[in-house]
């Protein structure tokens, strides 16, 4: 479980974020909309100390990640996280991308990790890449592969920052399914998406955010047919249509 | 012009070739090691660090080549309190001198990776460090390569100014031949054309070199 209490993050005089509170239960698949700028990666950066919190607080499992004493690396184990330029290492093969942190962070023997690597290869589809540099492949195909990195480090939770906004549209589904798979297995999931049709799909709870703070949350079924708030009926509309 | 004296003396070019060559080798080898010390120096989050880093290399970039082989001639000498081998002397001069510009080169090349680089390994538990050394490192050492190569061929020039202080390199052998023939233009002329035949064969080498490194781009 993660609880986010009166979270706070400001760049200089810049307030990105205000008094975010959210609590992310075991299993759970939240997912964030809203426009651009609002600041639903920095929120989802400060889950995993990628940026560091102004205030507040981040509890993960009982611990206070956001204590100085925290040692953030292993926080970080615990949570995966798939950024929307997908970032694979281009001097690694693909084995290698998804091999590399387990073997040297977690200190897997390299069979195993390779025998797990192979597992998760087969779960996002992509086998046959095995020995192949990221360069030669599509971005969809790239996007899988990072999941599957992600997913080597057996984390607790994963977090997504618009995995699909740099794909071309005929890629999007094939990696949309692989997360739809991972709900489905009871990956406790936080994911910033424009697709909407998805959202509601995957998505366990809707946080829409604008200007820095979460203005609305709900099931999905409720935050799209019934908006509570002006900036969320706004938002829909012009997305939706 | 006559270039007879060749039949006698064309060993001491051979042996002052080698010279040049071991030199320039030794110090971009070296030079390179010292590089990415001084730009993980001037990385560091500790001020004096940084700073120690920062001062070195405008020292050295800001200095002639000639003034610190003079200066590592007497001074090292002086620091250690041992007698420093001339041959070793010039190499140590040579590598300090490539080490700063090496070490620009390599900051360059180490800010061109993207951040998504840094922050994908963060995400995933690498520590800076492993960060640094797993992931940023190799892709910037593979694309400061080409630099690295112009750097060598500087390097073999450069060694010619440790003929002053005694190093049987090309130029030093060169003033050899020319005092024994006393023959003014003609070992020069020699010379310069071996340091030519050098540096193009090293080009074109590196220019393949880097064409067969480009078409294999991690494929
Ligand atoms: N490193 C940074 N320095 C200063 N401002 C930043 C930085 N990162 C993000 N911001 C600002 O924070 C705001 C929120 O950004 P972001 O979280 O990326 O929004 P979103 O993901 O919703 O588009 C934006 O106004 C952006 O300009
Ligand atoms: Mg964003």
């Amino acid at each position: 479980m993660i609880t986010v209490k009166n979270l706070d993050k400001s760049y200089g005089s810049h307030e990105v974020l205000k008094d975010i509170n959210c609590t992310i239960h075991d299993g759970e698949v939240i997912v964030i909309i809203g426009p651009s700028g609002s600041g639903k990666s920095t929120f989802l950066r400060c889950l995993n100390l990628l940026e560091k919190p102004t205030k507040g607080s981040i509890v993960v499992d009982d611990q206070e990640i956001t204590d100085k004493k925290v040692n953030i690396d292993k926080v970080r184990e615990k949570m995966g996280m798939v950024f929307q330029q997908f970032n694979l290492f281009p001097h690694k093969t693909v084995i290698q991308n998804i091999c590399h942190a387990p073997t040297r962070v977690k200190k897997m023997n390299k069979a195993e990790a390779e025998k797990l690597g192979m597992e998760l290869l087969g779960k996002v589809g992509l086998q046959d890449k095995r020995d192949v540099y990221p360069v030669t492949l599509s971005g969809g195909q790239q996007q899988r592969i990072a999941i599957a990195r992600a997913l080597a480090m057996q984390p607790e939770a994963m977090l997504f920052d618009e995995p699909t906004s740099a794909l071309d549209p005929e890629m999007v589904s094939e990696v949309l399914a692989v997360i739809k798979q991972l709900a489905k297995e009871g990956m406790t999931m936080v994911i910033v998406t424009h697709e909407m049709g998805f959202a509601r799909e995957v998505g366990d709870r809707i946080l829409f955010m604008d200007h820095s703070q979460i203005v609305e949350e709900n099931t999905p079924e409720k935050l799209f047919t019934h908006p509570q708030h002006a900036r969320t009926k706004n938002f829909l509309s012009k997305i939706l249509h | 012009m006559n270039f007879s004296f060749l039949g006698t003396y064309y060993t001491f070019f051979l042996q002052g070739m080698y010279i040049t060559f071991l030199l320039a080798v030794i110090s971009v080898i070296a030079g390179t090691v010292l590089g990415i010390i001084l730009t993980l120096m001037r990385r560091s989050q500790i001020k004096v660090i940084k700073w120690i880093s920062i001062g070195y290399i405008e020292f050295i970039r800001g200095t002639p080549l000639l003034a610190q082989i003079f200066l590592v001639y007497v001074g090292l000498p002086m620091i250690l309190q041992v007698n420093v081998p001339d041959f070793l002397t010039g190499a140590i001069a040579l590598t300090i001198h490539a080490s700063a510009y090496i070490s620009e080169t390599m900051r360059s090349g180490i800010e061109a990776i993207p951040y998504g680089q840094t922050e994908a390994a963060r995400s995933l538990g690498m520590s800076k460090r492993r960060t640094m050394i797993d992931i940023i490192l190799p892709q910037a050492f593979k694309n400061i390569l080409p630099a690295l190569g112009n750097q060598f061929i500087g390097n073999i020039k450069d060694s010619s100014l440790v003929s002053v202080i005694g190093i049987s390199e090309l130029m030093y052998q060169t003033t050899t031949v020319r005092g024994t023939t006393a023959l003014g233009l003609e070992p020069i002329i020699v010379a310069s054309f071996i340091y030519l035949v050098m540096t193009l064969a090293l080009t074109r080498l590196l220019s393949h070199l880097e064409r067969r490194l480009k078409s294999s781009d991690y494929r």
